[in-house]
């Protein structure tokens, strides 16, 4: 009975559309930027984005970006660390640095009242950032105890391994915060090199949500990004995904297994890429309610995670997944997760499993856009990916758009049973290396 | 029906612009008390229901029984298939999740706005419609095992908290895992779970909010249909459990783990909670929290540890008040490679020391003021954010009228009363000293 109402309710309803109004400006010295005004809380998110990350250190000077980004907060201008530290306590806005591999980005927050103040102080930043020795040696050693404690940690090892795999001597092959070795030998130089290299106009994005009017913000940018450099157009290596299929262990005390496991994935731009995103909905995207989860966690009981998902960088695609169990299960996991991978390669996925992907991705889609915070990020991604602003009202067509037929076709190409890679971090039993 | 109608309109604030989140409550006739917060930004709404039951009301030797039981209740029931309520809220696009603490266990969905009857249904199916099978038991313990693995096992930081929690704690449950000791968790069965349900499951022991784009008259109306015909479980008691005694003796231990990379210091005193009416003093810990280890470059620890000696990489003082009992201030120092954690414990008792002579530097003090003023307006952007604020204080002793005076309190601290609380918490014989450390490094 209960069931009958709703699908009832489903169908009656629909799903409801986002309403983000969003506005495209151009300030006044040229830099462009998305807008959403939401004046009912009085502060404003910005979200700050420049395109190349870390896997634009240079060879050697692995782990510059990283440590370069750590020091931005650490004195600029006439402070040192613990004057821009008292400002910025003292104005109650906040800066948040991060670096990845194909980007670096810059979230704030900052109060409507402190508005001109906030960015003044984040601008020196930006663009006057001193590099004290002090300050670089405090901060590398935070580093160096970060990547120690990396080195223990098995999820951590795990990616290491899986990069190291996968990607060889590409930037892409080797943890973005460097190793104890190239750290340690990082110069004021590599970190200046770094801040001039990926701070630039050219590969520059801009959004802002809140208490902020078009009029407002394009001076305020002007201010806060218009002397930046145009740029020198660096551009990540091209780099091939090596790994073949197979089972790789890394002995490290601990009862449970970790494993990552997955194969090359597809184009954000690619014809097929809805299809492989609902694809891989069905497979492990869904929380609990993936066919995944269900084989692996309900059934059996042998995790309390397992999921996979599409990883879209620059220069390469994947598709991945990840599952702990402990070490006398971590076996029966596997081989659990590689008849699943070849079962939904040869039969697809059924009418009914496609239709409620659909039913749930496009009811999700809404929700995604309810904070500020959230929606500045999700805006300066989809400019960085080349969308429109109107995306967000024709990305839910797309994901309905996706047929039995399509969505199998892709099955049987994405889904590669025999190039499947395990990387197993742990003291697995019964587990041999491939 | 009790009814009434509150807007936190905030504080008397030399701000601009004032943080206001529209906030009302009812209580329904069978008990269970209703907040419903609107924010009509996003046509999005959260449900939360919240049960006055938590770990630390767990019989001896069935601990982990709370945390299994919110496993549990994904399962079959009277008019839902198991994982059904999963299934359906994620075929409307929603998501949901449950979460278990000592003192409460929630369940929540987050859905489209129009879409509020349908989860209120299932929710309130699974009050008391639960089914379990046998079947459940053995396959659902086992991933429990494996998220002890996960979360506990698998990290050498959260087994030495867990050694630690337990030598604080000498008569309070608090001292036991919320997730269960493991030799616990492997014998947990079917009328364990049975028995804690059918004793604290009911709408005179839970608590309902409702955060988003919704009014109180339709959350009222939903409610009433959906809750308001449970009947109240008379056999709810007030919780009663049994408290610490008079602390005599501080305690040390070390906790040797060979995949430790990093050692530390970390020093956990017994403290006291927000209580009803008596807001003061956790208001003061805070306070003496951030001064002490908010900001590496301004805190005292951080300023002394790491900047001025570079005895330390990070430093930490961590306080949380909202708590059914007494709860703990902490502090964390974890060293440079050179520095031993005594020389980096000594470090931190001499920083902490000097505190208590010189006291409170007054700019450092009105940046925090401003600092917490701030974050209210912050907190207005994340709904569910404010919504966990009034379950987890409404599960842990505290009222609605509590909730919406603490910014205020905060406010009204002064340094007169962050010291008296200092002089309070730093009692030596009320606190656990730890040292993680890895077998073979010798010096620290």
């Amino acid at each position: 009975m209960i069931r009958i109402l709703m699908v009832l309710v489903v169908l009656c309803s629909g799903p409801v559309q986002a309403e983000v109004k969003i506005k495209t400006l151009t300030s006044p010295s040229g830099i462009a930027a998305w807008l959403v005004e939401e004046p009912t809380i009085p502060f404003t998110a910005l979200e700050i984005m420049f395109s190349g990350g870390a896997a634009l250190d240079v060879a050697d000077k692995r782990g510059a970006a990283y440590l370069m980004m750590g020091l931005l907060e650490e004195g600029s201008g006439d402070m040192d660390a613990q004057a821009f530290a008292a400002a910025q306590e003292a104005l109650a806005a906040s800066f948040s640095f991060d670096v990845y591999d194909d980007t670096v980005s810059i979230s704030v927050r900052f109060l409507t009242e402190n508005r001109a103040d906030s960015l003044a102080l984040l601008k020196t930043a930006l663009t006057q950032p001193r590099f004290d020795p002090e300050a670089i040696e405090r901060v590398r050693a935070q580093v160096l105890s970060i990547l120690a404690s990396d080195a223990q940690d098995p999820d951590t090892v795990a990616g290491a391994k899986w990069s190291q795999l996968a990607f060889g001597n590409h930037a892409y092959g080797a943890s973005r915060k460097g190793t104890l070795s190239s750290i340690a030998a990082l110069t004021r130089d590599d970190i200046a090199a770094a801040h001039a290299m990926l701070f630039v106009r050219d590969t520059l994005f801009v959004s802002a949500v809140g208490d902020i009017s078009e009029a407002e913000l394009g001076p305020l940018l002007d201010n806060l990004l218009g002397g930046l450099p145009e740029g020198g157009g660096h551009k990540t290596a091209p780099v091939e995904f090596a790994m073949k299929g197979g089972l790789t262990v890394v002995d490290l005390t601990t009862p449970q297994s970790v494993a990552l496991f997955g194969h090359a994935g597809i184009d954000r731009d690619h014809p097929d890429f809805f299809a492989a995103y609902v694809l891989n909905t069905i497979l492990g995207g869904r929380g609990v309610e993936s066919r995944l989860s269900l084989e692996v966690r309900e059934k059996r009981g042998l995790t309390y995670g397992v999921s996979s998902f599409l990883v879209g960088k620059e220069e390469a695609n994947m598709l991945m997944g990840q599952v702990a169990s402990a070490n006398d299960r971590i076996g029966e996991a596997i081989e659990v997760i590689r008849n699943e991978w070849a079962k939904m390669a040869r039969d697809g996925v059924s009418q009914s499993e496609l239709n409620d992907a659909q039913t749930y991705l496009t009811g999700a889609y809404p929700l995604r856009f309810d904070g500020n915070a959230k929606i500045a990020n999700i805006l300066v991604g989809m400019q960085r990916q080349g969308l429109s602003t109107d995306y967000i009202n024709t990305r839910n067509d797309q994901i309905n758009a996706v047929t039995l037929g399509e969505i199998n076709r892709v099955a049987a190409e994405l889904l590669q049973p025999e190039a499947l890679h395990f990387v197993v971090v742990g003291q697995p039993k019964g587990l041999n290396e491939e | 029906m009790l009814f009434r109608f509150l807007i936190i309109l905030g504080l008397c604030l030399p701000m601009q612009a004032v943080a206001q989140a529209q906030v009302s409550d009812l209580m329904l006739d069978n008990g269970m008390q209703v907040v419903v917060i609107e924010d009509h930004r996003a046509p999005v709404v959260v449900q939360m229901v919240w049960y006055k039951v938590g770990a630390a009301d767990e019989a001896p030797g069935k601990s982990g029984i709370a945390h299994f039981l919110e496993h549990l209740m994904f399962k079959k029931t009277g008019n839902l298939a198991s994982g059904e309520l999963s299934d359906t809220v994620a075929a409307n696009g929603g998501s949901d999740n449950a979460f278990t603490s000592q003192d409460y266990t929630g369940y929540y969905q987050r859905v489209a706005a129009d879409r509020l009857g349908l989860i209120m249904k299932m929710e309130a199916d699974r009050m008391v419609g639960l089914q379990l099978s046998v079947d459940d038991i053995a396959t659902e313990r086992d991933v429990v095992i494996e998220e002890r693995n996960q979360r506990t096992e698998s990290t050498p930081g959260a087994l030495f908290n867990e050694q630690k929690q337990a030598a604080l704690y000498m008569n309070h449950n608090y001292g036991v895992p919320v997730i269960g000791w493991m030799h616990e968790i492997e014998k947990l069965n079917f009328d364990d779970a049975i028995a804690f349900y059918k004793l604290h499951y009911a709408p005179n022991n839970a608590i309902l909010v409702v955060a988003g784009d919704v009014t109180l008259e339709q959350v009222k109306a939903l409610a009433e249909q959906y809750y308001g015909v449970i009947p109240a479980n008379q056999s709810v008691k007030p919780r009663q459990r049994t408290q610490e005694p008079p602390h005599r003796s501080a305690r040390r231990m070390t906790y040797y783990d060979e995949r430790v990379a990093q050692p530390y210091v970390s020093r956990t005193y017994l403290a006291p909670e927000r209580d009803n009416d008596d807001q003061k003093t956790a208001a003061a810990l805070v306070y003496l929290a951030e001064i002490l280890g908010g900001s590496a470059a301004t805190s005292i620890l951080g300023k002394a540890l790491q900047f001025d000696t570079q005895k330390a990489v990070y430093t930490s003082a961590y306080y949380s008040g909202t708590s059914l009992d007494d709860t703990t201030f902490g502090l964390i120092a974890v060293p440079v490679p050179d520095v031993s954690l005594q020389e980096v414990e000594d470090a931190m008792d001499a920083a902490i020391a000097g505190f208590m002579k010189s006291g409170i530097d007054l700019e450092t003090f009105e940046r925090i003021k401003l600092q917490m003023r701030a974050s209210e307006i912050y907190a207005m952007d994340n709904v569910q954010g404010i919504a966990n604020r009034y379950g987890a204080a409404l599960t842990q002793g505290l009222t609605i009228s509590d909730v919406q005076d603490w910014p205020q309190v905060l406010q009204d601290v002064t340094t007169e009363q962050i010291m008296t609380a200092a002089q309070l918490v730093f009692e030596r014989k009320s606190s656990v000293t730890g040292w993680l450390m890895n077998p073979k490094g010798d010096s620290k």
